[in-house]
């Protein structure tokens, strides 16, 4: 008998995918439907959950707009300028993308924690990181950073430079080349980095556990939210904000997907 | 304007892409830069737009140095190879680009682009974006948009490079009229010297970074200042022989040369249209091998008699080629060439 690979092969990648992927969704939803919409939407009304929805909320905006800017700025010098220790450099801006966000977390800890190296200082001033809105502001920007910058400097390789020369050679400013040619050219990019960026932001938890400490209705993020009602067994408000996140994050994927479709030039 | 550049030279690492170039070109002309592919023309026109600094030399414009002068303030219009057109503007935003960011009237910058349009025949495709268009209209918006601002010079890499055969020759008269009615000083680079020959007023050969020889393209083709320069410009037979008493044999050939020393080496060039060969039934000097019509002409090879290939080409109907064949023996008459001393 001959063996039908082609339809083993689709079989097999099916199975896995929905395995991995379709089944957990599908159990969120139902369960979800089991407790009933209704309680489920009253755990998320209150305040603790709505904090917590705000907190990730302003977490990733903040890492969208600064690790935005920023790795449009990092794109630009890592491609187009030529210094001792680019490579170095280059590698270690993708460490967030390799190191655990857990390590991170310890390894902030180290610097603004209790014994860190600023806890002096830091008490002079009386401003608090640990478990504090910084600590999870500072958590969120460093697992967020390669990403705004990788896209955006793929990007900027692949269209050269030939256009801004044009655009210098016709008496263009700096700032004139960079709003006119430079942005629209890696506008896709920007686009695709940000997005990540933002996926990224919403689902971080390793560090802003570690970092932030989850104190309910203080340091709490939709994720770490999640954990801690898990613990607690409150089923309908983990699955809940469960939900929630991974509405969020297709609407944010579907977005990626619109962006990346090929549509003509213009 | 008047483009001079004095003693330039530019490296890069060990490799001196331009090396110790001296050049002026006069208002209103317009040259070429002919020389083979990464031989330091490209280089040169960048130095001059200010897109790359030399590391020795310097460039004047009117008469002014200018290596103070960042690229943008330098009033260069400059046209790249692959046209650089801002893909998200349309044909009129890209012609207006210059006049736009040096903060010209809005009126003022839509009738310099209409009157841009019409100088390069694109009228009415002032809405269409660059991927709308063909080669040779992009490179005709290029050339609208590097002259919208009036610029001093305009600066042209491989122009036609990127389109093909046919538009490039089309392109190539366009460009020569709206010289001749802008009167712009223009210089451009090309490998192709057929495209300098057919279009420049002068041409430069630079080679390895060195100018080779610069002239009008007649004096280029019937003097070559240098081997290289003989080659480059078409076709050539070659020899190495000896001078005695003005004169070099080659084979049976019997060719006089003139300004060499006595008992020099030289090299002897020969194009392939300063030499008739015609049937004789005698002993001959040569031997044709193959007779091969080519378009308009017919290129015949074949042996002298001391082991050297010949190679002559002559109009289709010449009535020299009347019983030339393949194996027939040959008569051959030098009536033009030149020789240089053979460098040990």
């Amino acid at each position: 008998m001959r063996i039908p690979w082609r339809l083993l092969l689709f079989v097999t990648v099916i199975g896995y995918l929905g395995a991995l992927i379709l089944v957990p969704i599908s159990a969120i939803i139902l369960r979800v439907a089991d407790a009933g919409f209704a309680t489920v939407l009253a755990q998320l009304g209150k305040s603790e959950a709505l904090h917590a929805m705000k907190l990730t909320a302003i977490l990733s905006t903040l890492a969208v707009v600064i690790n935005g800017l920023f790795g449009i700025m990092a794109a630009l010098v890592l491609v187009r300028q030529r210094f001792w220790g680019r490579k170095l450099l280059d590698t270690i801006v993708d460490l967030p993308l390799t190191v655990s966000p857990v390590m991170t977390g310890l390894a902030f800890l180290l610097i603004f924690g209790r014994a860190g190296w600023l806890e002096a200082p830091l008490e002079a001033a009386n401003w608090k990181v640990t478990f504090a809105f910084p600590g999870l502001v500072i958590a969120t920007l460093f697992v967020t950073l390669p990403f705004t910058l990788r896209e955006v400097a793929g990007v900027l390789v692949e269209v050269g430079t030939t256009d801004e020369e044009a655009a210098v050679t016709l008496g263009a400013s700096p700032w004139q080349t960079f709003w006119n040619v430079t942005l629209p050219n890696i506008k896709h990019g920007l686009a695709c980095g940000v997005t990540l960026t933002l996926a990224r932001a919403l689902g971080e938890f390793g560090a802003v556990l570690i970092l932030g400490g989850a104190i309910s209705g203080k340091t709490q993020t939709a994720t770490t939210f999640i954990y801690a009602a898990t613990e607690e067994r409150k089923e309908g408000a983990a699955f809940g904000m469960a939900l929630l996140l991974a509405v969020v994050s297709m609407v944010v994927l579907g977005f990626l997907e619109w962006l990346k479709a090929p549509r003509k030039e213009n | 304007m008047t483009i001079r550049i004095d003693n330039l030279t530019k490296r890069f690492g060990e490799f001196a892409a331009v090396d110790n170039v001296s050049f002026e070109i006069a208002d209103g002309e317009l040259v070429a830069l002919l020389g083979p592919s990464g031989g330091g023309k490209s280089t040169i026109l960048r130095i001059i737009a200010g897109l790359e600094d030399a590391d020795a030399g310097y460039v004047e414009l009117g008469g002014e140095r200018v290596d103070h002068l960042h690229a943008r303030l330098r009033q260069v219009g400059f046209v790249f190879q692959h046209y650089a057109l801002f893909k998200h503007m349309t044909v009129g935003e890209n012609i207006a680009f210059g006049l736009k960011v040096q903060g010209v009237e809005r009126a003022e910058q839509r009738r310099r682009v209409n009157e841009l349009l019409g100088l390069v025949g694109l009228k009415g495709l002032d809405g269409r974006f660059p991927h709308q268009l063909s080669g040779g209209q992009r490179q005709r918006v290029a050339l609208a948009r590097a002259l919208a601002p009036q610029p001093r010079v305009l600066l042209l890499d491989e122009p036609f490079g990127a389109v093909d055969a046919k538009v490039r020759e089309e392109l190539r008269r366009w460009l020569r009229r709206l010289h001749d009615e802008l009167h712009a000083t223009t210089l451009f680079v090309t490998h192709d010297q057929e495209e300098a020959f057919s279009v420049a007023d002068r041409v430069l050969i630079i080679n390895k970074g060195r100018l080779e020889q610069q002239g009008t393209p007649l004096e280029i083709l019937d003097e070559p200042a240098t081997e290289f320069v003989a080659r480059f410009v078409g076709e050539v037979n070659t020899y190495d022989t000896v001078v005695h008493g003005g004169r070099a044999l080659v084979g049976g050939l019997d060719v006089p040369v003139l300004h060499q020393q006595d008992n020099a080496a030289i090299r002897l060039v020969i194009r392939p249209y300063d030499i008739k060969l015609f049937r004789v039934e005698t002993e001959g000097l040569a031997t044709a091998n193959r007779v091969l019509p080519i378009g308009d002409r017919v290129r015949v090879e074949a042996t002298l008699h001391g082991g050297q290939p010949i190679v002559a080409q002559f109009p289709r109907r010449s009535s020299l080629l009347r019983g030339v064949e393949v194996g027939c023996r040959l008569g051959v008459e030098i009536t033009h060439s030149r020789a240089y001393p053979v460098v040990q």
